[in-house]
């Protein structure tokens, strides 16, 4: 199976005292953010490689895992990362991400898949830095492929997939047939979350917890993984950004902090102050 | 000037969900901008029988497409069918469940209309539409503009005041199914495993009951007592379902569920960033933690530093007192 797996450089939002507005309001201020893999971007690089491996022997590729990413030269570094853990080839689109917006990312992605012609597409369910979760879903409408969005559970099956999604309430079960497109939500990186059918075969397999860390001697092997870039402008079909943000402001803070000192008051206080029980 | 078009959420039983009224909230106050009028569209395979129940909100028109292959959901059969009675309106709108999020950028696409997702409200600039954007796990609200003639939007359904009956009783209107390109035929909805609970859910729950790692393997058993106490929804930390001690639609927190409750008492939850983009907007908020610095404390209405595994118990026994 060939997998193409899309993956975003994003300034990570998880320390929110470093998270700044510029003083006009009109941009976020990532000088404080470091620099990382979307989360949910390794969670889809980690799902492709167990489904191009036999779970016990994960340092054979049975087929071919191509990533690519739209962004700055300095993107590189992720798509390295990628190569060492594992993926054979690299796509850079040059663009910078103030020029992009979910829809010409889809349209971007779409001449990467008829060029590559993978038989699937997996992407992070949404990006943790924008938060807009659209491009799989439109990626699908553009190719007219069946799609399977926030996936918790991936088993291959004779040329389609299993796919449990994480629906409010529970989980969906849907079977979709290559060429295919997933999004992938938190658990799929489970240890029995993901079994291609050379893994299938191992009864009672389990990978390991997580995604996958490059060993040194696969980062110095990876730098010589091929890497091609290409102009931006070569992918989008003449498509134009079509989201412009104005501004961006804090959230207005809470004013908590008050403590009680044993369970009755905390009870005591829910009854008669809050009126909430 | 346009109109908007608000999808009814669908549920997988058929009945509708009250999330939709979310949707025509955020309609209803796009209109002075848009100029027109709003209509609902509801599609299932028992449509009519749940578009009864949407005519007194003050709709245009109610526009309902029942057909058999609507029965169960898959975006592959509903997306031509929202797009073509869609590609007559200024906005498309859904509340952003994951059937809102799976369906409508997905019908953007095909109106080749830009998206704004999981809005937090709207407003206007120089006679456009204005979306207001939680971004970066809820720390930035972004406010944006869409430049495209067809504009769509999910909305985030404890942000927006569920739209109240106004009375009157929109038209009801059939609309026929259009039939679905290759993709339709390549997925096939397999099962829905339903969470059978008799608790309410996460995003409907007016008291929530949610908690962390520090629950590990006893995560059900010290919890569910409480959660049966306060006829309460269970909920947890990224990290307790990373962990394993929870199962993953109890994930609250901005990549999870946003909700809202009256009261949300987090047990044994630090206080983790993106947990609270999810969370914040709880009326009242109680914190149980041994860690006096835990972050979730600075915004708890109330707090209190003890171990959980004897506070919660001691807890569910004073609730029982009072019962």
């Amino acid at each position: 199976m060939k997998v193409l797996v899309a993956l975003k450089r994003v300034a990570d939002p998880d320390n929110a005292n470093k998270v700044k507005i510029s003083p006009a309001g009109d941009a976020v201020d990532v000088a404080g953010l470091e620099w990382k893999t979307n989360p949910f971007d390794e969670y889809a690089l980690e799902a492709a490689l167990r489904l191009t491996e036999n779970g016990k022997a994960p340092k054979k590729r049975e087929g071919e895992v191509v990533v690519v990413t739209i962004g700055p030269k300095e993107s590189e570094v992720m798509l390295r990362g990628a190569l060492a853990t594992g993926a054979d080839r690299a796509i850079r689109i040059e663009a910078n991400d103030a020029d992009l917006d979910g829809r010409l990312v889809a349209h971007a992605l779409k001449a990467i898949v008829e060029a590559e012609k993978p038989d699937l597409i997996v992407l992070g369910k949404q990006a943790v830095d924008g938060d807009s979760n659209q491009v799989g879903q439109r990626l699908a409408e553009l190719l007219d492929y069946p799609m399977a969005t926030f996936a918790a559970t991936i088993k291959e099956e004779d040329g389609a997939l299993l796919v449990g999604r994480e629906v409010d309430g529970g989980v969906a079960t849907l079977r979709v047939k290559l060429p295919a497109v997933v999004t992938v939500d938190l658990r799929i990186v489970a240890p029995t979350s993901v079994y291609s059918k050379l893994t299938q075969a191992e009864a009672g397999f389990k990978h390991g917890e997580g995604v996958r860390f490059a060993p040194l001697p696969a980062i110095m092997a990876a730098k010589k993984k091929p890497l091609d870039v290409k102009p931006l402008a070569d992918v989008t079909g003449g498509n134009q950004l079509a989201t412009q943000y104005l501004k961006f402001e804090r959230p207005a803070q809470r004013a908590g902090g008050a403590k009680v000192k044993d369970v009755a008051e905390l009870v005591e206080k829910l009854a008669n102050v809050s009126k909430v029980i | 000037m346009s109109d908007a078009l608000v999808i009814a959420e669908y549920s997988e039983d058929g009945t509708l969900k009250k999330s939709t009224l979310a949707a025509i909230t955020f309609a209803q106050r796009a209109l002075p901008t848009l100029g027109g009028s709003f209509s609902i569209l509801v599609l299932g395979a028992r449509a009519a029988a749940s578009a009864a129940t949407l005519t007194g909100y003050g709709a245009a028109k109610v526009l309902v497409c029942e057909d058999a292959s609507l029965g169960k959901y898959t975006a592959e059969q509903f997306a031509p069918t929202v797009a073509a009675v869609g590609k007559n309106y200024g906005l498309v709108v859904a509340t952003a469940s994951t059937f809102g999020k799976d369906l409508l950028p997905r019908v953007a696409a095909k109106l080749d209309a830009a998206y704004a997702g999981d809005c937090a409200g709207v407003s206007a600039e120089g006679g456009k539409l204005v979306y207001k954007r939680p971004m970066f796990a809820g720390n930035v609200f972004g406010y944006c503009t869409l430049s495209t003639p067809i504009q769509v939007a999910t909305v985030r359904q404890s942000e927006l005041d569920a739209a109240l009956p106004s009375g009157g009783a929109s038209p009801l209107e059939n609309v026929a199914k259009v039939a679905p390109g290759a993709a339709a035929g390549r997925v096939e909805f397999v099962s829905l495993e339903a969470v059978k609970s008799a608790r309410p859910e996460l995003s409907d729950a007016s008291i929530i009951v949610s908690g962390g790692r520090a629950l590990k393997e006893k995560f059900m058993e010290v919890l569910e007592p409480l959660a049966d106490a306060l006829g309460a929804a269970l909920g947890a930390s990224r990290a307790a379902v990373d962990a394993g001690y929870a199962p993953g639609d109890f994930q609250v927190g901005q990549t999870g569920k946003i909700v809202a409750p009256k009261l949300y008492v987090a047990v044994g939850i630090s206080g983790a960033i993106q947990h609270i983009a999810g969370m914040k907007s709880s009326k009242v908020i109680v914190a149980i933690n041994k860690d006096p610095e835990a972050p979730i404390f600075q915004l708890a209405d109330y707090g209190l530093v003890a171990d959980l595994f004897t506070a919660v118990p001691a807890l569910v026994t004073e609730l029982k007192k009072r019962a």
